[in-house]
C-alpha cells in the first residue's frame, strides 16, 4: 500500500534545510553582539571583529549546504 | 508565488518572450580568445586580467606623487590601506608581526575586493571570484601561510597547539586530535574558499533570477496585473544590487580577517 508518493527531486529543498542552523546560529552571535554593546559601548570596536568572525564561521555550513546541492544533484 | 510560474508559463507563449531561469552554466561561458589550448579565455577570465590590471594601475596612479597633506584620490587610497593595516594586520597581529604579512593580507584584501565588485560592474556582471579558481588560490595562499609562520617561530609549539589543545584530559585526546586535525588542516582551507565562492555564485544567481524575471514580466507578459509584478522584482533586483555590494566588501574584509586569525593562531604562544 502506498501511503503517499513523491515523483521528482526534493533536493531543492536541500538548502532550505541546510540554512536553518547557520540562520539560528548567525542571529544568535549578533543578538549577543548587540545586547553586549549595549551594556558596554566602549567594547564595540572589538566586539564587532569577533562578531565578524562568528559570522563567518557560522555561515560557512550554509554555504557547505549550497556545494552539496551541486555536488550530488 | 507558487501559482505564478505555471500561469506566467502559459503568459508567455503569446509573446514568444521566453523565461531564462538561472542556472549553474551562468559560470562556464563560451571561450573567446585561444580556444582548445590551455591559456583558453573566457568572458570570466577576461574580466579578471582587466580587473587586475586596474587595480595595478589605480594604486599605481594613487601612489606616484604622494604628498604629505593627501588629496582625494590619494586619502581614499590611504584609507583602503589603513582600514588593512590597522584593523586588520596590527589589531590581530600586533605591530612587528603585523608588519610581516601586511603585503600578504593588503594583496588578499584588495584582490578579492577588485574581483568581487564585477559582480555589480554593469558590461561585467559576474563576479570575477564566482569561479573557484582565485578563491582556491588565496585560501592555498593563506593556508601555506599560517603553517608557515607557525612552523618558522615554534614547530613543536605550533602543531601542539593545533592537535593537542591544552587544558582537556589526556584521555580525550582520542576523540579530540582528529576533530582539530581535520578542522585545522582540510576543514579551513576548504571553508575559505567556499564561504567566498559561494557568495559570489548565489549573487550572481540571485541578480540573474531578479532582472531576467523582471524582463520576462514586463515584455513576455501580456496582462497588466502580471506585468505589474515586475515592478516589484526590479525593486527586489535593484535591493539586491545594493546588497551585493555590501557582500562583496564584506567578504573581502572576512577572508582576509580570518587569515589574520589563522596566522594569529599559529604565531600564538601556549596558552
Amino acid at each position: 500500500m502506498v501511503l503517499a508518493e513523491l515523483t521528482g527531486n526534493i533536493a531543492t529543498v536541500g538548502y532550505g534545510l541546510a540554512a536553518i542552523g547557520p540562520a539560528i546560529g548567525v542571529g544568535i552571535v549578533v543578538g549577543k553582539t548587540i545586547e553586549s554593546v549595549a551594556r558596554q559601548p566602549e567594547l564595540q570596536g572589538r566586539l564587532t571583529v569577533l562578531m565578524y568572525i562568528g559570522i563567518a564561521f557560522t555561515e560557512a555550513l550554509a554555504f557547505v549546504g549550497i556545494a552539496t546541492g551541486f555536488i550530488f544533484s | 508565488m507558487t501559482v505564478s510560474p505555471a500561469l506566467l508559463a502559459v503568459e508567455g507563449e503569446s509573446t514568444g518572450v521566453e523565461f531564462h531561469a538561472p542556472s549553474i552554466w551562468e559560470f562556464y561561458p563560451e571561450a573567446i580568445l585561444f580556444a582548445g589550448t590551455p591559456f583558453e579565455m573566457n568572458r570570466i577570465m577576461i574580466i579578471r586580467m582587466i580587473m587586475v590590471i586596474a587595480l595595478v594601475v589605480i594604486f599605481w596612479l594613487g601612489t606616484r606623487r604622494m604628498k604629505l597633506v593627501p588629496g582625494r584620490f590619494q586619502s581614499l587610497i590611504e584609507m583602503g590601506l589603513d582600514l588593512v593595516r590597522v584593523n586588520i594586520a596590527e589589531d590581530l597581529l600586533g605591530k612587528k608581526d603585523g608588519r610581516r604579512f601586511l603585503p600578504l593580507l593588503t594583496t588578499m584584501f584588495f584582490l578579492v575586493l577588485f574581483l568581487n565588485i564585477t559582480g555589480i560592474v554593469p558590461g561585467f556582471n559576474i563576479a570575477g571570484t564566482s569561479v573557484i579558481g582565485i578563491a582556491l588560490v588565496l585560501a592555498v595562499a593563506s593556508y601555506v601561510a599560517f603553517i608557515y609562520a607557525g612552523l618558522r617561530k615554534h614547530p613543536w609549539a605550533f602543531i601542539r597547539n593545533a592537535l593537542f589543545p591544552p587544558g582537556v584530559p589526556p584521555m580525550f585526546y582520542i576523540v579530540v586530535t582528529p576533530i582539530e586535525f581535520v578542522s585545522t588542516f582540510i576543514l579551513r582551507p576548504v571553508t575559505l574558499t567556499l564561504r567566498l565562492l559561494m557568495n559570489m555564485v548565489v549573487g550572481h544567481l540571485l541578480l540573474v533570477l531578479m532582472f531576467s524575471g523582471t524582463h520576462f514580466l514586463f515584455l513576455g507578459a501580456t496582462e497588466w496585473g502580471i506585468k505589474a509584478l515586475g515592478i516589484g522584482t526590479l525593486a527586489f533586483g535593484i535591493v539586491f544590487s545594493l546588497f551585493e555590494i555590501l557582500v562583496a566588501v564584506l567578504q573581502a574584509y572576512v577572508f582576509t580577517l580570518l587569515t589574520a586569525v589563522y596566522l594569529q593562531l599559529a604565531l600564538a604562544e601556549e596558552h
